[in-house]
């Protein structure tokens, strides 16, 4: 990436704002290290997935409209969560086509980016130091690698993260059982998927397991705190200090 | 046939599947294979990407002109001395079928797999009618001795486990100490079947492919009981559905070289056969009368309708494998002849959105069924679809439509949604233990009985900025 300085709004996402608000505070304080001029759009609520995702088309549709017009002047868009950052890329253009925003949300989609994805592919930065020490493992959020097709940038962030050792998961790529209301709708379904994701994350002895996904994050903590496990559910995020 | 009773709902039903510890073993060995055996497949195959794309404009462009298709596939399948029959509705198909049974005298028939047939439930009617079927894949006659129909697409009795096929031939066939070894079992069914091939009148199959220019009827088997199921009765139906025509050879040799790959991890399935029309004269086997019944039941509509890309499915059952619900629930909690994602949207096929209003949600929209898919189809998309249509008639329940009502205009009201942070932080103090929330009422109550939930932030993010742009104004 050119030396110039780098400006962009950051997707807080209606979770990250009301649950997570530490991960978006993790986001600013590493954006701003990196010389990365972080800007926080006013009016932000949610990107319309959960609604989308249920049929309310409609509804989703009033959102994405509203997406559109607060990002418009953002020369990128930072995203914590790749469900998301997928709705943004994936189907909001969708949404607005024939209509007279159909442009700005192409525009959006294209200069919008999942963090793991904005340090690696943007900014070009892989090298982090790290607050936690000791063996982690990684959680493919379903969107980010078969919405966005991505499982690179957050295993090679973490793969070079000082002090730290990057273990696969098994079964990596299988869903933790969110699925958004699918979660309340049928959670008994959902527990049970849950249960062999937690299953196959204790048996890897990590510390912590790994997502970019506030929804796979509140799911695994969820059980893992149930389950008075020692093992935590964090975001990418919370584990970066700085470049090195 | 023990039906699954639909007035209990999906969630029970899936629930009650979750209790059963002999169907929990049974899938998570069963699935985990086909998984490992499906990656190994086409990791040693590196054109199966592009044949995968092959094969989906193959589909597309066949679904486009399938009138033609359909003709020239009746044109030769004549031509060579078969028969063609349309039949738009289920009760159409098993008239057509009993029709020719009693005409030709038929008394029993042999069959080979066919979802097909089980769509239309055929053998409950030719029961009736006092023709006696006989299914001759082993999953197939398993589930039939059970009196149960199949809980996965090509494996029909994967939710068995070995000691309880054995204990069911044991009962069911008068052997007594039936060993809990697959090879004693293939080999007592082979014995129980052998003579029904030799005494069958009609034999009945299904189709994978029916190829438009030479008139040849495709099977893909693995236990040769589909060859002869062709041969050696007199009478000879194929019941398909009639998405299955493609144009040529060509075509079929790259569905070939994708299809047993996907369902089973074999480079080819143990037997192709391909059939045109009845025996010829100076031929030695063969049947002496061949019919195709082409079965519409809801898939014309859907040429130009929502579930177009359904129409592509090869009936592989990959998508089943993958996905987390069906691994957890298996087939037949779904309640229906397609279990599975796919089977959610032929369900809504046959039967309409409103059949699948509570099966349109038994996914986590994980997309692993998608990726899975031969033919690429968009599984996840179109349950979203789906949903739409299940929630714009109304069909979904009116507590639901205000939930999601109130949270749509919430969201469309920045200030107020702000305000919701200091107002459930009051309201969640009762729930609150150590940091996190551990118990909620009404629905947030599915969520907390077995997960905790971050409760809403001392701060959220937008209070943090704000108090941070105080600060540095």
């Amino acid at each position: 990436m050119a030396d110039a300085p780098v400006r962009a709004a950051l997707m807080i996402t209606c979770l990250g704002d009301m649950l997570y608000p530490d991960v978006g505070v993790a986001i600013v304080r590493l954006l701003e290290k990196l010389g990365v001029t972080v800007e926080f759009p006013r009016g932000q609520t949610c990107c319309g997935l959960p609604l989308f995702n249920s049929g309310y088309h409609a509804e989703a549709r009033e959102l994405a409209e509203r997406l559109v017009t607060i990002f418009r002047d953002a020369p990128y868009v930072v995203v914590p969560s790749g469900s998301c950052a997928w709705m943004v890329k994936h189907e909001v253009p969708g949404l607005l086509k024939d209509t007279p925003l159909a442009a700005d949300a192409l525009r959006l989609a294209a200069k919008s980016y999942e963090l793991s994805q904005f340090l690696v592919r943007v900014l070009g930065k892989t090298s982090f130091t790290g607050r936690v020490r000791g063996r982690v493992t990684y959680h493919d959020s379903c969107h980010l690698l078969r919405g966005l097709h991505e499982s690179a940038t957050p295993r090679e962030i973490l793969a070079n993260l000082e002090g730290v050792e990057l273990v696969e998961l098994p079964g990596h790529d299988e869903c933790c059982g969110f699925g958004g209301s699918f979660a309340v709708r049928l959670p008994e379904v959902s527990t049970a998927i849950l249960d062999k994701k937690l299953a196959n994350v204790e048996a890897t002895g990590a510390t912590c397991v790994v997502a970019c996904d506030a929804g796979c994050l509140m799911q695994m903590s969820g059980g893992l705190t149930r389950r008075k496990s020692p093992v935590r559910a964090v975001h990418l995020a919370e584990l970066l200090e700085d470049a090195r | 046939m023990s039906e699954v009773d639909l007035r209990i709902p999906f969630r029970e039903r899936a629930d009650k599947a979750l209790q059963d510890g002999f169907l929990q073993q049974a899938l998570t060995i069963a699935t985990t294979k086909f998984i490992d055996l499906q990656r190994e497949a086409f990791g040693e195959f590196p054109e199966g990407d592009a044949l995968r794309d092959r094969a989906r404009s193959i589909k597309e462009a066949t679904l486009q002109r399938l009138d033609y298709y359909v003709e020239q596939l009746v044109e030769n399948v004549e031509r060579l001395g078969g028969h063609v029959h349309f039949a738009t509705t289920p009760e159409d198909a098993r008239r057509i079928v009993l029709d020719i049974a009693s005409r030709t005298g038929a008394r029993m028939a042999v069959k080979s797999k066919s979802m097909a047939t089980e769509e239309i439930h055929l053998n409950e009617a030719l029961e009736a009618a006092g023709v006696s079927p006989v299914e001759t894949d082993l999953g197939e006659y398993i589930i039939q001795l059970a009196h149960e129909r199949p809980s996965h697409i090509i494996a029909p009795a994967i939710h068995k486990t070995k000691g309880q096929v054995a204990e069911l031939f044991a009962r069911e066939l008068g052997r007594p100490d039936v060993p809990a070894d697959p090879e004693v079992l293939t080999a007592i069914a082979r014995v129980e079947l052998r003579e029904k091939f030799l005494q069958a009148d009609m034999g009945i199959t299904g189709a994978n492919f029916a190829v438009a220019d030479t008139g040849t009827v495709v099977l893909v088997t693995n236990e040769g009981n589909g060859r002869m199921v062709t041969t050696l009765p007199r009478v000879h139906v194929a019941v398909m559905g009639v998405e299955k025509v493609i144009p040529s050879m060509t075509d079929l040799a790259v569905f070939l070289a994708i299809l047993a790959k996907s369902a089973t991890g074999q480079k080819l399935s143990v037997y192709t056969t391909l059939v045109r029309g009845p025996r010829r004269p100076a031929e030695l086997e063969g049947p002496d009368e061949f019919h195709l019944v082409l079965l519409d039941n809801g898939r014309i509509d859907q040429i130009s309708g929502t579930l177009r890309e359904a129409l592509y499915c090869l009936r592989c059952g990959a998508c089943l494998n993958v996905c987390p619900v069906y691994r957890n629930i298996g087939g037949h909690a779904y309640g229906h002849t397609y279990p599975g994602p796919i089977g959610i949207l032929l369900t809504a096929m046959l039967n309409g959105p409103g059949s699948v209003k509570d099966l349109a949600h038994a996914s986590s929209l994980c997309g692993a069924c998608a990726d899975a898919c031969p033919v690429r189809i968009d599984i996840p998309r179109m349950l979203i679809e789906l949903r739409k249509e299940v929630e714009e008639k109304k069909i979904a329940p009116w507590s639901e439509r205000v939930v999601f009502g109130a949270l749509g205009w919430l969201l469309r009201h920045p200030r107020l949604f702000r305000l919701s942070a200091p107002v459930a932080r009051a309201l969640q103090r009762p729930f609150v233990r150590g940091g996190r929330i551990v118990r909620l009422p009404f629905f947030l109550g599915e969520w907390t009985r077995t997960r905790d939930l971050p409760p809403v932030a001392p701060a959220t993010f937008s209070e943090w900025w704000a108090s941070r742009t105080e600060r540095t104004r």
